[in-house]
Parts: structure tokens; C-alpha cells; sequence
């Protein structure tokens, strides 16, 4: 397990150098810095002067990857690429190129993003499943054609309009909770309630099709045939045997999920105006703060990366039939 | 008139071509025929695919470019020239013939009015609107969806004599059960078509938005950019995928090795994120490049086409992936060692031998995802990173009218008519793709619901 665990680490190393390369790349190679300066000046006629003023205090002004006028490791060290992506890799996230700290950032807002994330897995999971078994239940039943129908239906509407419907709705006609905003401590009950149940609303119609899916699949196999011939009931079947072998896939597919809560959802976050990790790229990304797009990048495909690694070790927990080999 | 077609609607002009083509060529494939034959009999599949044809034909109308006289304009706007032309000052409710919000009116002996203003197109023909308005709109709609029954009865006669069958009534499809699900869907189309034509004649139908354009305009002109956005992006995504896929699979060695880094890298990255650094250093670069572009429009198309770069550039990994599961899987199967056997190269075992049994997997991904990209358009314009602003979009729709929630009374018709756009489309393509996956799996062929019970 631990070999097996070390063997995954290492092979994470090349994948995140690649990724840093990539987002090095966009941000570096494609766009040349001045350009990036003289957007963040924002005037069209800025000076070279001004430029390499902004470049000098965002400590922008060093090489790409290679410095040939230093000496000895400087060569290497002294340049963007090291500076920039590297330290990544030690979670030195640097500063924005508005001059705050990104690591301290992280930080604080990563609780309210999971103060959001959390509560939607759970209410979805526990949702999407029951419905889901019932779908499964009554197989082939004017029920479940419809419930079929209605989660297409529920797919094919855009996430904008769950958001836009539930703020207007509930907040606006209703006033049963704030439109928008965030409190620090249990105040923030009020805050969350609206976001949580509008996140939940627009991931049910493709989960419980996907739950659907998994239940039907696992019925038509064979134990489960043994198991109607031995003289169970449907109820016996279904709690004791789908569900148990079911819940395997639909639990891994879960733990792929688990760091991306950290996440957060960008839309949603922005929408309510959560101070939250998601609100905090889509903000970024309208700022156009580079540095703090190619940190959240990177953080995300670290999570992403640490949510494979947990879906095999709970495939290996969960299923005794899957063994996690050194070789 | 002149022809002036931009990049994006060559493109889409030509996959257009390029799927009827291979719709032609399908007649010599009776099997992969006969499929597509069970998409369009399943009633869902086949209202879908009426439903998506529609959409189809819109944006293709509205590809065909024209310049004349300095002005640039499509076949679709020649067709909806008044909708286009017909422009108020402000917003107003659909159907309204006054404005939305009251306005000072001085009058010829120096009294000052406050009242709401009568539009200047939206019902004039009305003498007296604030009474024969509902008489004229009962009339109308009346009007029309006599019209839209008379022009189904004629799709219908149409149908008999061009099928010969002479004995039979020529309401006949109505009866047979087989196509009944689509032959209604048509009828409904014919009606609301009927209904929607006279409605928008003489009203804004579905009203205005905040510079006065007739919203039902701009629903329509939106279709091309989701259009474009979804099958573009396909369009660059599907060749990357069975590329890399299938030469990854069955070459192995290097190749698999390479193949498997690149598109693990990709999509380790959180989606939005790698659209996000991707679309923002593009646009960056086009910002620069300012001064290069004729005109606004052709600026906007570039940025357009720089998003569907984006979104086929990234979302080509799924498929790969399953690609190369694939022809893993098959390398070992007896056709191709017998078509390696007889010296065939591995270019003709990949593209003459393996690339047709993975194609199913192919129709069926790039179906599927294409309903994402329709949706991911709008939540891209949200945080800025979507197509231009200058762009009729439903993202930018949805964007404008957002804020608009909070007006007294609320302006709710620019919103519910770009999410009503956006929910036809996608849903007839989530539909279509079910029934596409039903006729083309050879996994499901229907057992899973054929489960004892």
C-alpha cells in the first residue's frame, strides 16, 4: 500500500510539472510580459518606462527560463520560470498582481467554499440516491419513464437559471432569506441556505440519471438473478444486494469530488457573493490577475490529482476484490 | 449582393456539408443506415431530431453572409428584415403597443403630460390600443394557427403524393402509430409558426431589451453562436481524439506513453479553469491585435472562433481516453491480425480497419457533449471570458437582463426568452443523444430494462 502510494506521488510529479509548463506557457510565452503590463497600467498609450517599472515591482523583469549572464545555479534560479511555477510546488503561491498575499488569501476563504460544498454533497448524495433506488423500484412504470424525462429535462437547463429563479423566488417574492451576502459563524445559516438548495436543485436531474443508470446496471446481473430465484423478496434485493453492490461506484465516483470542494462552485459563489475560493478566480479572472489564475490551476490540479489517489484507495477499502499492487 | 462569409460560418456551413455528405454516403452502410433509421423512429429521438433540424436551419440561414450597400447582413435577417429594422427607444413588455416606463411628453400648448408612451412599431396599426389590443391578438392568433393547420395539411398532401399511396387518406401519418410522436411534433411547429408569424408582424412578440431590439430577434440570431460554439469546438476536439486515441491504443510503446501524459495533464486541470487561463491569454493577445481586424463583426467572429479553439483544445481527453480503451481492446481481435497478415500498413489498419468499429463510440461522445458546450456558453459569457459583447448570444442575454430582476415591474422577457432558446436546444440535443446511444451501443441493445422484476 505505501509503495503503491509513493509510486502514485511520483508519477503526480511529471503530470503537475506538465501543468505548470502548460499555464507558464499561456501566460508567459503566448503573451509577451509588456503586453500584460500595459493592460494591467490600463491606459493604450503607456510609456516602455512605465512598463519595465511595473514589471521591475511585480518582479517580473527576469528571464524566462534560462539566464545566461548569471552565475553558477542563478543560471536558473534567477529567472520566471523558477520564480513563478516552481514554487508552486512548495505551495509558495507568491503574491497577485494587485500586491496581496495568495497563500493568505487560500486561506480565509477557503472555509466558506466548503461551508457551501459540503452540505450540497451530502443533501445531493442522500437525494440523488433515494430517488435513484425508487427510479430503480419501479423499473419501467409510467413513474419512472416520466422521472427519466423530467431528468433530462432538469439536465438541459442552463445552471444561470436555477440561480436566477431561487434568488428571485425565494429571496426577492418570498423574502425568506437574504439575496446575497456572507456572515462569519452560525449567522451565516441564512447566507448558505439559499445557495446550498439552488446548487442541489441543478445537479439532481443528471444525478439521479446517473444513479438511475448504475442500479439498472447492477440489477441485470447475475447474482441478483440467484438472488430473485432463491426466493427473496424485491425489498430483500433491493436494500441487501443492489444497493450495497451499488453504492461502491457511486461512493468512488464521490471521493473524485472530495478536494474539489475546496474549490468551490465559481458560479455560485459569485452569484451570492460567498467569499469563497470560486468567487475568488472568477474575480481573477475579471481582473485579469494572472498570478492568482495560475495558482488556483495548479491548486485545482493538485486536488484533482489527490481526488484519484483517494478513489483508489477507497476502491481498494471498499471492494476486497481489488488489490493495490507495488509492481 | 455579394457573398461575405466570416471564418466561423464557413465553418459551419461546411460541417453542415460535411455531415449531409456523410449522410449520403451512408446509403452504401445498411447497418449504420439501418441505426440512424432507429434514432428517428424512437418518438423521442425523432421529435429531436425535428427539433434540432429547425435549429440547424436556423443558423444555417443565418451563416449565409451577404454585404450590399455597405451593409452587412444574413439570409435570416432578409427574411426577419422588420423585426430587425423595427427598433424602439427602451425595454417593453411582450405584445405591449405603450412603453414600459412613463415618460414626459410636452404638447403643443405648453402642458406637460407624464404617461406611457405608445412604441413607435409595436401595435401601431391599432387606432384605439388600450381597447382593441386583446380583440386584434385573439384575431390574430386565431389567424395564424388556422394558417399553421392549413400549412400541415399540406406538408401532409405533400407527403401522400410523394409516397403514392393513393388509397390511403391523407391524414393518414396522424393515424399510423409508429410515427405519431413526430408527425404532432411538426403539427405543433406548423401551428406555433403560424401563431408566432402573426403575432410578430404588427408586435414585439416576446418585447424589447434595454436599446429597443425585438427580443424574438435576437433569440433566433443567438442560435448561430451556440450553434457554432458547439459544433466548431467538435469539430477541432474530434480529430485530436481519434488521432491520439486510436494510434495510441493500438500502436502502444511510445506513443501510448506520450498520448497517455498529454491528455492526463489536461484533464487534471478543473475545466473552467483551464477555459479561464486559456481564453484570458487569448484574448489578450487579440486586444494587441486590435487595429488588424476590418470590422467589429470580423473581430467578434475571431474571438468566437478563439473560444471554440479553446473549448476543442481542451475537451478532447474523453473521448481519447475511451478511443484508446477501444482499440486496445480490439488490436487483438482476429480482423486486425488478418489485416496485418495480408501486409496492410498500420495507416490502413488504423484509419480502414480500426477507425470504423470505434465510430460509433465517436457519434456518440461528440452528440453528448455537445449539449455541455451549448450550456457552458452561457456561464462563460457570465464571467467575461465568453464570446464578444457585440454578439448576439444567449450568454450575453442572460448577462444583460440579470440585473434588470430588480426593476419595478420586473423585466422578465429577455431572460426567459434567451433560457427558453438555450432549453429547446439542449434539450432536443440531450434527447437525440439518448436515442442515438440506444441505437448505436452495442453494450445496451435494451437489457437493462429487460430485468426480471
Amino acid at each position: 500500500m505505501t509503495a503503491y502510494l509513493c509510486r502514485r506521488m511520483l508519477y503526480a510529479l511529471p503530470i503537475l510539472l506538465g501543468i505548470n509548463l502548460l499555464t507558464f506557457g499561456l501566460f508567459f510565452v503566448v503573451n509577451s510580459l509588456d503586453n500584460m503590463a500595459r493592460m494591467q497600467l490600463g491606459e493604450r498609450h503607456v510609456t516602455q518606462e512605465a512598463i519595465e517599472k511595473w514589471k521591475h515591482a511585480h518582479g517580473y523583469d527576469l528571464p524566462l527560463l534560462w539566464d545566461a549572464t548569471a552565475a553558477g545555479t542563478d543560471k536558473f534560479t534567477r529567472t520566471l520560470f523558477y520564480r513563478n511555477s516552481l514554487g508552486l510546488f512548495t505551495f509558495r503561491f507568491g503574491r497577485s498582481d494587485g500586491g496581496r498575499d495568495i497563500g493568505y488569501d487560500l486561506r480565509q476563504r477557503m472555509f466558506p467554499s466548503l461551508a457551501i460544498a459540503l452540505p450540497v454533497l451530502l443533501l445531493e448524495l442522500a437525494l440523488a440516491t433515494s430517488l435513484g433506488l425508487m427510479v430503480a423500484l419501479l423499473r419501467g412504470s409510467y413513474f419512472d419513464r416520466w422521472l427519466t424525462l423530467g431528468c433530462v429535462a432538469a439536465m438541459s437547463i442552463s445552471s444561470l437559471f436555477f440561480i436566477i429563479a431561487g434568488q428571485y423566488l425565494i429571496a426577492k417574492l418570498l423574502r425568506l432569506t437574504p439575496i446575497s451576502g456572507y456572515d462569519d459563524g452560525f449567522a451565516a445559516f441564512k447566507f448558505l441556505a439559499l445557495p446550498v438548495l439552488v446548487q442541489v436543485a441543478a445537479g439532481l436531474g443528471a444525478n439521479v440519471r446517473w444513479n438511475r443508470t448504475v442500479f439498472l446496471e447492477e440489477i441485470s446481473k447475475d447474482y441478483v438473478r440467484t438472488a430473485w430465484a432463491k426466493g427473496l423478496t424485491e425489498k430483500q434485493v433491493l436494500w441487501r444486494h443492489v444497493l450495497r453492490n451499488a453504492l461502491l461506484p457511486l461512493l468512488t465516483a464521490i471521493v473524485v469530488t472530495l478536494p474539489s470542494l475546496f474549490l468551490g462552485s465559481l458560479i455560485t459563489e459569485s452569484f451570492f457573493a460567498v467569499p469563497g475560493l470560486g468567487s475568488y478566480t472568477i474575480d481573477a479572472i475579471q481582473n485579469q490577475d494572472f498570478a492568482i489564475v495560475r495558482a488556483m490551476v495548479f491548486l485545482g490540479s493538485c486536488l484533482y490529482i489527490l481526488g484519484l489517489m483517494l478513489t483508489d484507495i477507497s476502491y481498494a477499502w471498499a471492494d476486497p476484490r481489488v488489490r493495490l499492487a507495488a509492481s | 449582393m455579394k457573398l461575405a462569409l466570416l471564418t466561423t460560418d464557413v465553418a459551419l456551413l461546411g460541417t453542415l456539408i460535411l455531415v449531409l455528405l456523410y449522410f449520403w454516403s451512408l446509403r452504401q452502410h445498411k447497418l449504420t443506415s439501418q441505426r440512424w433509421r432507429t434514432v428517428l423512429k424512437t418518438p423521442t429521438g425523432g421529435s429531436a431530431a425535428i427539433l434540432l433540424a429547425m435549429y440547424v436551419g436556423v443558423a444555417g440561414l443565418d451563416s449565409l453572409r451577404f454585404t450590399a450597400g455597405g451593409e452587412t447582413f444574413t439570409a435570416l435577417d432578409k427574411m426577419l428584415w422588420s423585426l430587425r429594422t423595427q427598433v424602439e427607444t427602451t425595454y417593453s413588455a411582450p405584445l405591449a403597443a405603450f412603453g414600459y416606463a412613463k415618460e414626459t411628453r410636452y404638447e403643443a400648448h405648453g402642458k406637460v403630460a407624464r404617461d406611457y408612451p405608445r412604441l413607435v412599431y409595436g401595435g401601431r396599426h391599432l387606432r384605439n390600443p388600450a381597447q382593441d389590443r386583446s380583440r386584434d391578438l385573439i384575431l390574430r392568433v386565431a389567424r395564424g394557427g388556422l394558417l399553421g393547420v392549413a400549412g400541415f395539411c399540406a406538408l401532409l398532401g405533400l407527403f401522400k403524393i410523394t409516397r403514392r399511396c393513393p388509397h390511403a387518406p391523407f391524414w393518414m401519418p396522424l393515424a399510423a402509430r409508429r410515427w405519431r410522436a413526430q408527425v404532432m411534433v411538426i403539427a405543433a411547429l406548423c401551428v406555433l409558426g403560424g401563431v408566432i408569424g402573426a403575432l410578430a408582424a404588427d408586435y414585439h412578440l416576446l418585447g424589447t431589451d434595454k436599446v429597443g431590439s425585438d427580443v424574438l430577434y435576437l433569440t433566433l440570431k443567438s442560435i448561430r453562436t451556440g450553434l457554432v460554439l458547439g459544433v466548431v469546438s467538435s469539430l477541432i476536439a474530434l480529430p485530436l481524439a481519434v488521432t491520439l486515441g486510436i494510434s495510441a491504443g493500438y500502436l502502444g510503446g511510445w506513443v501510448d506513453d506520450l498520448v497517455q501524459y498529454l491528455y492526463t495533464t489536461l484533464s487534471s486541470i478543473p475545466g473552467v479553469l483551464l477555459i479561464a487561463a486559456a481564453a484570458l491569454s487569448l484574448d489578450l493577445l487579440m486586444q494587441q491585435q486590435a487595429s488588424d481586424f476590418a470590422s467589429l463583426a470580423s473581430r467578434a467572429d475571431t474571438k468566437l472562433l478563439a473560444l471554440c479553439l479553446v473549448l476543442g483544445l481542451t475537451g478532447w481527453t474523453s473521448l481519447c481516453r475511451l478511443l484508446r480503451a477501444e482499440a486496445l481492446k480490439l488490436r487483438t481481435i482476429e480482423f486486425v491480425s488478418a489485416a496485418r497478415a495480408l501486409g496492410g500498413t498500420q495507416l490502413q489498419i488504423l484509419f480502414r480497419h480500426l477507425l470504423p468499429n470505434t465510430f460509433h463510440l465517436v457519434i456518440i461522445t461528440t452528440v453528448l457533449s455537445f449539449s455541455d458546450l451549448v450550456l457552458a456558453e452561457a456561464v462563460l459569457t457570465y464571467i467575461d471570458i465568453g464570446v464578444d459583447p457585440s454578439m448576439e448570444s444567449w450568454g450575453n442575454m442572460i448577462n444583460g437582463a440579470r440585473l434588470e430582476l430588480a426593476r419595478e415591474p420586473v423585466v422578465w422577457w429577455s431572460l426567459m426568452a434567451a433560457l427558453c432558446g438555450m432549453f429547446g436546444l439542449v434539450l432536443a440535443a440531450n434527447l437525440f443523444a439518448d436515442a442515438v446511444r440506444d441505437a448505436f451501443d452495442p453494450r445496451l441493445n435494451n437489457t437493462l430494462l429487460a430485468a426480471p422484476r
